[in-house]
């Protein structure tokens, strides 16, 4: 459980982090909160030849809410959003999504950019950019360029990131003081990996839905919008026949695989009853 | 709620919530567990493992390790020679010998986690990039994973054994065949119970260091059985015993499974005197879980007989554990249980149990609190309440009926014939436990919401009754000595794996002397240098036979202090008095304790028939049938153990115990795929129960019905509060779900299993 042999660096600037990123041939890992990262190095199933940390620049630390949305730095920890009063009225199912996220400890270090990075399936931060149509700002030794969320995540740990690229921000687009949303988790113990978790919000027209935007983790190999159930949401009351109708149309969208912890039917399964509680906490 | 220590003694400690003694020391970071040993001269070792289940080794080359920087040494079967195997320290049955384990492996891999190689260097770290340096060719063997696969018998684990069955042992009482053949209702039944084990906050560790001089070596870090192991060792490295000295520290949870000889224990001793230095080796929590010794992994068709009025004519069963790669040193014993032990606590004239145990590609098993009666409980306790239920008669009142009865003690048990081992029941009312559990859970209210659908979730509740045996000899050894200062030093064979002994032993020595707690200055358990001849702490015998053993000790201290003083006072012995720290003789001529230093007294307590602690538990379930969660609203705990020491520690003991019994009711499984790859080895596949997860456990403790094998009476304790778990939560699970059918026959019992199990109910 000693990590294996790596060089070190822990640049003051972006354009250095950048330079240090590819110069090792993309053998070369940016160290955010290091709650993934870490881990896989002390199991030597992750082997960089240069760690580049990214704990002094300062400039990816910072949570800005403007009229076009939130902008979350990539080092930005969830206890750095739990503690922002401000976000809860910004954008409160990002706040909902990071009080599931893992342990005490694990929310004091890990950060927003590092989750997206590793790219869990069964991981909030990714469900969420994906469900909310997020932008991934990243910079890399040619240059800048933003990412939708939605192209991003390719595959269990697979991104669309090159290995010289870092994520600097992430941009979630602007919340209507009125809109609905749901949080649904289910997990085998508090702050374990989800089986299942649903996220969505809506827009009400008139007591009806309206943008809807349903998001799913742990069924897929990466985050999963279901357009199937924004279908049965958009333009009908949230009422018991359209609850019944979005279970199934969620069920319906997954296909998953067994794992240890559950079974591929259950977590089908699974996914409806977490898609209808979270419509039904929306719509309460 | 505590006692301050320095309370006038009367026998006044025992039975007082006297604070654990050793807190103080933890609580404050002066704990000394095995990793906190150093010394400048130490070198670090760690172990290649194998990585297949089942393989024939062709070749290792250590060249390159070797070479790497700060290696001192790569080891393995080549440098060893002679490989020796781990003896069988419990139930050594003659047909289980043939699957012993060498202490490394030589030709042949049998599990994932196997040790291959040792490297000794400056660090860990260095220790482990070395590893990765060492070339191990092994051909792939098919895996036997499972206890069907071992039966199939076309794929051997040992060859020369042409089987993969270590050995069926069998216990029976009475005729269960007539019995059976006109019994007017039976019922047979098949259940299940998943491997997992003990998981010890503190991972194995052991400091050795070579004495060249003197050619003696001294081993630091071991628990449990450390007289054994010195035994054991001193053997393999050819020794006399009293050239191995084997040195306790604190122990950070043992559970049965700590403290065994393992590869390990002789691996770190031969690795030091290879590099003549200290060598230090602490398990990461990896190898804890891919190499101390699994539990439980049983699979049972238990056949129960009946009258219609629900007396209970017969029970027979055969059950099949999977010992996992060897048989090591009490590998037998979960199954000696199960066959000992299906019956629990009931009346049952006509008993058989054949269990058969064979290995498999797995990591080797061994005890785990509660062996075999953790797995027969939830056989038995879900067999009676599927009964009681056929039979139209209330589960209570179904156990009731077959309880034995205090009138029937002292009451045999199926006798377990290949070991020959015949036990009985010592004493106790079993109705007391569970009309008292039936109270403080508030069943009759309760039972009102049997079944009931409230805000989606389905509420149940159950109880089950159980056995615990305890105080296994044959003896064990104390010492108590007058220091300088009139203190007395209590030494003793039995050894602590966190359970709080030096507390217990001080209540129980300052009681046998009448005197303050305080002026009990050390206990000393544990190492080999403390008493000539020890036994260690396991099968819940700490406080039944060290506990006597320092009372005897106690006896015939205070009967040479009397001799003594009467020989100074002038007087019979039989003048002398004792008043504190104060021997009285006539005309009121006193004498401090401390004219006596240096007087030393040994004691010991000789048994070989155990004590049989029982109770009963009840629990209550809310039941999500969307998710499969069970959710656990309350539980409660109640046990007569006889005498009851120290209630602090026993209420600590039990509801931890109770929190691992429903981790492995509803959490923990060690599994693997069909290849025999370990697919639990981290925490974040192998669930064990957190703070937040079971927030509602009661649990009382009663002394209602002392043993009376022994002087105080006690028995066993501690150790029962998981027997009863599963059996009970998958009862309440049934419970709940009665109005779907569901009827659960295996743990654990997941979120996903739960579901199934609701799913296949609906689809019948």
């Amino acid at each position: 459980m000693k990590l294996p042999p790596f060089e070190y660096a822990c640049p003051t600037t972006l354009s250095d982090a950048v330079a240090l990123l590819a110069s090792h041939d993309g053998e070369a890992k940016p160290l955010a909160g290091g709650q993934s990262l870490v881990p896989m190095l002390a199991f030597r199933v992750a082997s960089p030849s240069l760690l580049v940390d990214l704990r002094k620049l300062a400039e990816l630390r910072q949570i800005k809410i403007a009229d076009d949305g939130v902008t979350l730095g990539a080092m930005v920890r969830w206890r750095d959003i739990l503690d922002d009063a401000r976000l809860r009225k910004a954008h409160p199912l990002l706040v909902a999504a990071v009080e599931h996220v893992a342990h005490y400890q694990i929310r004091n270090r890990g950060t927003v950019g590092g989750s997206i990075a590793h790219a869990d399936p069964a991981a909030e931060m990714p469900g969420i950019v994906v469900t909310c149509e997020a932008k991934i700002a990243v910079v890399g030794k040619s240059g800048a360029r933003v990412i939708d969320a939605a192209n991003f995540f390719q595959g269990p740990l697979m991104t669309a990131l090159k290995p010289d690229e870092i994520i600097t921000e992430i941009r979630l687009p602007a919340w209507p003081a009125k809109r609905r949303f749901g949080f649904q988790e289910f997990a085998r113990r508090r702050g374990d990996f989800a089986l299942a978790a649903a996220m969505l919000f809506y827009d009400e027209e008139g007591g009806k839905a309206g943008n809807a935007h349903v998001g799913a983790i742990g069924v897929a190999d990466r985050p999963l919008r279901l357009p199937a159930v924004e279908q049965v949401l958009n333009g009908n009351k949230i009422d018991e026949v359209t609850l019944a109708n979005a279970e199934a149309a969620a069920s319906a969208s997954v296909d998953p695989h067994d794992d240890i912890h559950a079974g591929g039917a259950y977590r089908k399964a699974l996914i409806g009853v977490m898609v209808e509680r979270a419509l039904k906490s929306a719509a309460a | 709620m505590t006692v301050p220590t320095t309370r006038r003694a009367t026998n006044a400690f025992i039975g007082s919530p006297i604070e654990r003694l050793e807190d103080l020391r933890f609580l404050t970071g002066r704990g000394q567990y095995t990793d906190d040993l150093t010394d400048e001269r130490m070198l670090h070792a760690v172990i290649l493992r194998s990585s297949v289940a089942h393989g024939r080794i062709r070749s290792i080359d250590t060249a390159a390790a070797r070479a790497r920087p700060g290696v001192h040494a790569v080891i393995t079967a080549a440098h060893i020679g002679d490989i020796p195997t781990i003896p069988l320290r419990h139930d050594p049955l003659p047909s289980s010998m043939r699957y012993v384990q060498p202490i490394i492996a030589a030709d042949k891999v049998r599990f994932v986690g196997e040790p291959i190689a040792v490297v000794v260097a400056d660090s860990v770290a260095l220790a482990e990039d070395a590893l990765e340096a060492i070339a191990v060719d092994i051909e792939q063997l098919p895996a036997v994973v499972d206890r069907d696969a071992a039966r199939k018998a076309d794929v051997f684990l040992f060859e020369d054994t042409s089987s993969n069955v270590a050995g069926t042992i069998t216990a029976t009482l009475g005729d269960t065949d007539a019995a059976f053949k006109d019994a007017p209702y039976v019922r047979r039944e098949h259940f299940k119970v998943q491997r997992h084990g003990a998981v010890p906050m503190e991972p194995r560790g052991l400091v050795a260091d070579w004495d060249t001089a003197k050619q003696r070596v001294t081993v630091s870090g071991v628990c449990k059985v450390p007289f054994n192991n010195r035994r054991a060792l001193a053997q393999m490295m050819k020794l006399p015993e009293a050239s191995v000295r084997m040195l306790e520290y604190d122990v950070g949870g043992g559970f049965g499974a700590r403290g065994e000889f393992y590869p390990e224990d002789f691996l770190i001793p031969f690795a030091a005197k290879v590099v003549g230095r200290p060598v230090k080796w602490v398990e990461d929590r990896r190898e804890n879980l891919m190499s101390l010794s699994h539990a439980r992994d049983a699979a049972c068709d238990l056949e129960i007989a009946c009258s219609r009025d629900g007396v209970i004519l017969a029970l027979r069963g055969h059950a099949f554990t999977d010992l996992g790669a060897y048989v090591r040193t009490n590998g037998a014993t979960a199954s000696r249980n199960i066959s000992q032990i299906m019956s629990g606590p009931y009346r049952i004239p006509h008993v058989r149990m054949d269990v058969t145990m064979v290995v498999t590609n797995k990591t080797p098993s061994g005890t785990y609190r509660g062996p075999g009666r953790f797995e027969s409980d939830f056989c038995r306790e879900r067999l009676f309440d599927m009964v009681a239920a056929d039979l139209g008669i209330d589960r209570i009142e179904f156990r009731r009926r077959n309880l034995i009865a205090e009138a029937d003690m002292p009451y045999a048990l199926a006798k377990v014939h290949v070991l020959d081992i015949v036990s009985e029941c010592d004493s106790g009312d079993y109705q007391i436990t569970l009309d008292r559990c039936l109270a403080e859970f508030n069943w009759a209210e309760r039972s009102k919401l049997q079944g009931a659908l409230i805000d989606g979730r389905y509420h149940g509740i159950a109880i089950g009754c159980y056995l615990e045996g305890g105080g296994t000899g044959p003896r064990e050894n104390a010492r108590l000595l007058i220091e300088a200062d009139g203190k007395i030093s209590v030494y003793v064979g039995s050894s602590s794996v966190g359970q709080g002994v030096e507390t217990v032993f001080s209540q129980i020595a300052a009681d046998a002397l009448e005197l303050p707690m305080e002026r009990i200055k050390n206990v000393f358990h544990g190492s080999t240098d403390y008493v000539t001849e020890g036994f260690g702490s396991f099968s819940s015998r700490s406080i039944v036979m060290g506990g006597n053993a320092i009372v005897d000790a106690a006896n015939r201290l205070r009967a040479l202090i009397r001799e003594g003083a009467a020989q100074r006072l002038g007087c019979a012995a039989n003048q002398i008095s004792f008043d504190n720290e104060t021997v009285v003789g006539p005309n009121r001529a006193m004498l401090e304790l401390k004219e006596f230093a240096g007087l030393a007294a040994d004691g010991t307590h000789a048994s070989n028939k155990r004590t049989y602690s029982y109770g009963a538990h009840a629990a209550y379930v809310a039941v999500d049938p969307k998710t499969g969660q069970v959710a656990l609203i309350d539980y409660v705990a109640v046990e007569d153990v006889g005498r009851i020491v120290n209630p602090l520690t026993l209420h600590g003991q039990c509801v931890g115990a109770v929190v691992q019994g429903l981790g492995g009711a509803l959490l923990e499984h060690f599994i693997y795929d069909e290849n025999g790859q370990f697919l639990t080895g981290s925490f974040v596949d192998y669930l064990m129960p957190t703070a937040s997860d079971f927030p509602s456990i009661r649990a009382v403790a009663l002394e209602q019905k002392p043993s009376p094998l022994n002087p105080m009476g006690t028995k066993g304790a501690g150790e029962g509060g998981i027997i009863p778990v599963g059996g009970v939560v998958a009862n309440a699970v049934a419970a709940a779900l009665g109005s779907l059918g569901v009827q659960p026959h295996e743990l654990p019992l997941t979120p996903p299993r739960v579901w199934q199990l609701i799913q296949d109910a609906s689809s019948r």
